[in-house]
């Protein structure tokens, strides 16, 4: 019996989600006396970054080459998942509830009939048979605690919420065919849209946030020059996105998208409680506000009261003396 | 062509979230239940557009109680056509898409649109399985939508951008941002919805795979630490040695 981690590249490099996964499904291994598996369906990641899968806890990495899962088709990945599975007796298997995850996870629950978590942020706590893990809901007001009686379980991990742990170790890669092919592919990728050369907001480390209170697009340059400086990524308010100041794929909150950052800038956004839904999981907020009775200060770590077109250029010239080594805190 | 659009019911968004029964269940006391804005805003009004301009046929689902047919009748105001209720305590996704999955079987239909998640428990599960229990294709995320005779073309989220994606019909598909614009029942659609068919089905036998024992809520913030707004190096400061997140 065993764990299975479902390891997912981005551009054929393993990246953060799939090391938080690893290192989450092996401390859950350890703990039930199973071994930690990985698979992958990418066939353009090197054997060697593979097997330093290791360091996170993986034992073997099943690799299936097949050029069949490029583009991604859910359908595919679970059937190819599922026959990983079976092939180490999975009783849990992990993923990283990324774009693709969240397709994957639920097909793999019906194929297998095996109960799924989707955005765990903890390690389950067993007892016997007694398998309970919790989630954030409500848009991150509140964490439940899903109880999963089925022999197989599913969670699918919330990024940035439990953090990988690093060791030592190398793990062996095993060519695995699980005997998918082109031809069970459904779908057909005409095209493909990426924002290059910005950081993607899903997996951003740091946020930094505008709203309304920037009066008009026109004025973003210094919140793309505050979110440079700091390598993060840009995001905005719902109706920010809905004038069009900025493009919908940066609307953050309850109907947008649901980010956990380690820290969220916000400038100029009130704080509505949509908004905060989809914020409030970030580990540090600042919120920037000329309003000291704004709502956001109250789900805020730190503040500034004053006028953004202020404080913002004032604050991404601290940051530059900062990030140059001009500044020095005893 | 025939378009199934699947309805949740969630709490306004402006909900007091508070639990009761010793933190086991969500308190409906003085709540406000609406369509789940993801299935209203994008999947039904996209399915209603793709009426209006292909001659479409759209039919509404939800699995719950009687008092969603107050949600049924506000997206047949919307656009739908007619609308089924499979009356049965919606336990967990898989037990919902088991029931949607058993309609679609005796009453085929060629796009299946859900919502990317409920915003009440996040579950971002029903489109998959529904998917996985008919062996359908599933697109996720999708932020845009057009059908030419069997084929669909889709665009949808990936990490740090978009894909655009063809496939044939049926396909099951979960919509995000982008698709469609917010529509407002208008009166004509208010007054036809009362007259269109709302049929209660009872359940199809499926098992939940798991069960929501026990809610909390996150620990509140210790309390904002203002900084003078002619001090940016002290918010530098703080979040370098205290914060530690730069
Ligand atoms: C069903 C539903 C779902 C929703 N989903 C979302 C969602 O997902 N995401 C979302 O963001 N919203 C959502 N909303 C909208 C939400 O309720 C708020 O209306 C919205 O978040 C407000 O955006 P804002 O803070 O940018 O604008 P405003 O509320 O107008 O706030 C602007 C802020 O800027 C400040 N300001 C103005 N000038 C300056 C200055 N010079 N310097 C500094 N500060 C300044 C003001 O004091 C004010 O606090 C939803 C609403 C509903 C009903
Ligand atoms: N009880 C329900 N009845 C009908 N459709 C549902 C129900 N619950 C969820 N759905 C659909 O499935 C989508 C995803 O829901 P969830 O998996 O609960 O996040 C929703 O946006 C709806 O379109």
């Amino acid at each position: 019996m065993s764990v299975l981690v479902f390891v997912e590249p981005a551009d054929g490099v393993l990246r953060k989600p799939a090391f938080e996964a690893m290192s989450y499904g092996s401390r859950l291994a350890a703990a039930q006396n199973m071994q930690a598996y990985a698979v992958c369906l990418d066939e353009s990641v090197p054997e060697d970054s593979l097997k330093q899968l290791g360091a996170y806890g993986a034992v073997k990495v099943l690799h299936d080459r097949s050029a069949c899962f490029r583009p991604f088709d859910a359908q595919v990945f679970a059937r190819a998942v599922r026959a990983a599975a079976e092939a180490v007796q999975a009783r849990i298997i992990v993923l990283s509830l990324t774009y693709n995850g969240r397709a994957l996870g639920p097909l793999l629950s019906a194929h297998m009939q095996a109960g799924l978590v989707t955005g765990a942020i903890d390690f389950p706590e067993t007892n016997g048979e007694v398998f309970r893990i919790r989630k954030n809901v409500f848009g991150g007001k509140a964490i439940a605690t899903v109880e999963v009686a089925t022999a197989v379980k599913i969670i699918a991990l919330m990024p940035n919420a439990v953090a990988p742990v690093r060791g030592e170790g190398v793990a062996e890669v095993e060519t695995f065919t699980s005997g998918l092919q082109e031809s069970d592919r459904r779908m057909r990728l005409t095209g493909v849209n990426k924002v290059s050369g910005k950081v993607a907001l899903s997996d951003a480390e740091i946020v930094v946030s505008a709203g309304r209170g920037m009066k008009g697009p026109e004025n973003w340059g210094m919140i793309e020059e505050l979110a440079e400086v700091l390598g993060a990524a840009t995001a905005c308010s719902r109706p920010v996105a809905d004038v069009h100041w900025r493009p919908h794929e940066e609307h953050v909150g309850q109907t947008g998208l649901a980010i956990r950052p380690n820290l969220y800038i916000a400038v100029g956004i009130s704080g509505a409680i949509q908004h905060l839904a989809g914020v409030n999981g970030s580990k540090v907020i600042v919120v920037i506000n000329k309003d000291p009775e704004a709502p956001f200060f109250k789900a805020a770590d730190y503040g500034i009261v004053g006028d953004a077109f202020e404080v913002v250029p004032a604050l991404t010239r601290a940051l530059r003396r900062f990030k140059a080594g001009e500044m020095t805190f005893n | 062509m025939k378009i199934l659009v699947c309805i949740s019911k969630t709490p306004d968004t402006t909900s007091r979230i508070a639990f009761t029964d010793n933190n086991s269940r969500f308190d409906t006391d003085k709540v406000q239940f609406i369509i789940n804005p993801y299935d209203e805003w994008y999947a039904l009004v996209r399915a209603v557009e793709l009426k209006e301009a292909t001659g479409a046929e759209v039919t509404l689902i939800h699995v719950g109680p009687a008092d969603g047919d107050a949600i049924l009748r506000k997206a047949l105001a919307i656009g739908g056509d007619r609308a089924v209720r499979v009356d049965a305590d919606p336990a967990d996704a898989y037990f919902v898409a088991s029931q949607i999955a058993a309609f679609v079987r005796s009453d085929p239909h060629d796009l299946i649109l859900t919502g990317k998640e409920t915003i009440d428990y996040n579950g971002s599960q029903v489109g998959g399985m529904l998917a996985g229990l008919l062996d359908y294709p599933f697109v996720s995320l999708a932020s845009r939508l057009d059908v030419a005779g069997n084929l669909v073309t889709l665009e949808r989220d990936i990490s740090g951008g978009k894909e655009i994606l063809e496939v044939p019909l049926p396909v099951v598909v979960s919509c995000a941002k982008g698709m469609a614009e917010q529509r407002i029942p208008n009166m004509r659609g208010i007054m036809a919805a009362r007259t269109k068919p709302l049929t209660v089905m009872t359940a199809h036998p499926a098992d939940p795979l798991t069960r929501m024992v026990a809610f909390e809520l996150p620990q509140t913030k210790q309390g904002v630490k203002l900084i003078s707004p002619d001090q940016p190096e002290e918010l530098v400061r703080l979040l370098h040695v205290e914060a530690k997140v730069i």
